[in-house]
């Protein structure tokens, strides 16, 4: 315990075993997550009106996270912001990862001419600039809500159609998968039984680990202004709006709500490895 | 070597063919009006006749085939058709904005791999110091951080507060970029290079890290040590030249979110290079301009990737002479 400090902001509870603190780290985070979200619906919408007398206020006891220029909380437009950005991100990488699990066990298990198809479709998906590609699928449907959906879900199918894929054609070539074809087994019944309770971890792990990608992507998207519109404050509509009171040193227009975005992303990762570790029998018993 | 080379060459060229063919079927589903978004608001004052003899003029009414080998036969030979925003040729325009682009790309991806690196060493020769789990708490928030804002704060921090840095822009206002002394680009650069560097350093810091523990487990450090060789020692003679390669492809690898990364940082600071350009022209639906920065972007990114096997292969002793491709 040479530095206590740094010790304690990285593990949680030295001494605890290491399933526990992974029950441990999942549970708050999901807690925080959770509290977040319900935050954001208790608090309700009347800190958005605007008042011109409390305008550009920096964060004080009565506005923890200060006004903006016409005078509205910003602890009232970061909830909702982040419930925007989080309903978002999640709608769109479970599209995307549906996308990616039908492909990859498409590639596994309709035979080598289907395989190349989907690899190819792999490889060229991710052949260019996540951020170039959204900005080109987002043109073509036009922005909006659905623009950044389609965008998101199309940039991420292709990592989760790799891991399938490859998770598949490992088990396919099983010894007990293939004892089981052998007994008499129906391709099915296979699926069903013995492929299928395997997948199921790697995918829900893969889909929760597309969940911060996808949060920031639409952050990302918003704020160069071809995502959300502005009627629609997302996390990345509030950073580009200030942006343009940066100069007037209005700080805590984009400090607070970036950070609190990168709190929410980095719980969301936090959930997503230790329910891998969870999950894993190699490592769920440690 | 060679044949790789070609085998390589003809991967990329096949994947940009895709691209184009993919790129020309999403845009022609879209519901952009052609013709509106060439002609603005001139569009809203032609009568219905006027718009047809254009669209036949224009071939827009051919079938979508005919049309795509029209627009292949004019990339082939290096016409990109005009930027509608810019109203210069796409290749100028992708050509001025990528010198601008390189020097922020360039810098960044150095100092993030020098930065990375270093940190990595420190921390995987340091393993389970205070030092090593600040290295990794940082990496590990870093590596959750929106280039944009982190972008954003520095603005705040250097430009706002302190005022030692430019708030936007490659040039002072009112000079031209290829005006600007060396002194002034370089203070205009400073920062969204910065930025820019960032997003690298999480992951290079980490797998260098990863890398580095791995050499000092290994038997040949262990005798090193019992031969009374240093940590400092061992990590000079055996770590660096272990851990360097890999972490040079990982580097060359990372051109994709380099790219990405570029077009939020210029977005940030107003710097006009080519990412700019890309959000300009999916905003302002500049068809030839973004279709030629996607097919741009694929070859950078196609670049970086074949950089980094190719280092791997020329480079790592033990594929050169056992590998014979």
């Amino acid at each position: 315990m040479r530095s206590p400090l740094a010790l304690r902001c990285f593990v949680p509870a030295a001494g605890m075993s290491l399933r526990a603190k992974t029950l441990g780290a999942l549970a708050l985070s999901a807690g925080l997550l959770l509290a977040i979200l319900v935050m954001g619906a208790w608090i309700g919408d009347h800190g958005l009106s605007t008042d011109l007398e409390v305008r550009n206020l920096p964060p004080c006891p009565s506005h923890l996270f200060g006004t903006d220029w016409l005078g509205r909380d910003m602890l009232t437009r970061v909830l909702l912001g982040l419930r925007l950005s989080v309903f978002v991100g999640l709608a769109a990488a479970s599209v995307g990862a549906v996308i990616g699990l039908v492909l990859g066990l498409a590639a596994a298990g309709f035979g080598p001419k289907m395989d190349l198809l989907v690899t190819w479709f792999v490889d060229l998906a991710m052949s260019l600039p996540h951020l170039v590609f959204q900005i080109l699928i987002a043109f073509v449907v036009g922005g909006g809500t659905r623009g950044v959906m389609i965008a998101v879900a199309a940039t991420h199918w292709a990592t989760i159609a790799r891991i399938m894929r490859a998770e598949a054609l490992q088990l396919k070539s099983a010894d007990y998968v293939q004892l089981s074809y052998k007994l008499g087994r129906s391709p099915w019944w296979v699926a069903r039984r013995h492929v299928l309770p395997h997948l199921w971890p790697q995918f829900l792990v893969a889909l929760i680990l597309l969940f911060p990608h996808a949060i920031s992507h639409e952050a990302a998207l918003s704020f160069i202004g071809i995502g959300l519109t502005p009627h629609m404050p997302s996390m990345g509509i509030l950073l580009s709006e200030s942006l343009r009171h940066l100069s007037t040193g209005h700080w805590w227009l984009a400090v607070i709500p970036g950070a609190a975005l990168v709190l929410v992303v980095k719980l969301f990762d936090v959930l997503a490895e230790n329910l891998r570790r969870l999950l894993n029998p190699r490592t769920s018993q440690e | 070597m060679l044949r790789y080379l070609a085998l390589k060459g003809l991967h990329g060229a096949v994947l940009l063919a895709g691209l184009a063919v993919l790129s020309f079927v999403l845009v022609s589903l879209s519901p952009i009006d052609p013709i509106r978004a060439y002609l603005g608001d001139a569009a809203t004052r032609m009568s219905p006749e006027q718009k047809a003899r254009i669209a036949d003029r224009w071939g827009l009414n051919d079938p979508a085939p005919l049309r795509f080998s029209k627009w292949a036969g004019r990339l082939l030979v290096g016409d990109f058709g005009v930027s509608r925003i810019f109203n210069k040729p796409v290749l100028q325009v992708i050509g001025e904005r990528f010198w601008v682009s390189l020097n922020l790309m360039v810098s960044a991806w150095l100092l993030s791999g020098l930065i990375g690196f270093g940190l990595g060493v420190l921390a995987g020769a340091r393993r389970g110091s205070g030092l090593d789990r600040c290295i990794r708490l940082y990496a590990y928030i870093l590596a959750s951080t929106p280039a944009f804002w982190l972008g954003m704060v520095l603005l705040v921090v250097f430009s706002v507060k302190l005022g030692v840095a430019p708030i936007c822009c490659a040039s002072p206002v009112g000079v031209a970029y290829a005006e600007a002394t060396l002194g002034e680009k370089v203070r205009h650069l400073a920062l969204p290079a910065l930025t820019l560097s960032i997003i690298g350093v999480a992951n290079i810091a980490l797998h260098t890290r990863q890398k580095l523990l791995e050499v000092l487990e290994s038997d040949f450090a262990l005798f090193a040590r019992a031969q009374g060789e240093t940590t400092w020692g061992i990590v000079r003679h055996h770590g660096l030249r272990n851990i360097l390669l890999p972490a040079v492809t990982l580097q060359f690898a990372s051109f994709s979110e380099l790219f990405g990364g570029a077009v939020l940082a210029e977005q940030v600071f107003s710097y006009p290079g080519l990412g700019e350009a890309t959000v300009l022209a999916g905003l302002r639906s500049d068809v030839p301009l973004l279709m030629g920065l996607v097919l741009f972007s694929a070859v950078f990114v196609f670049v970086g990737n074949t950089l980094a096997d190719v280092v791997y292969r020329w480079v790592d002793p033990r594929i050169r002479l056992g590998g014979g491709t």
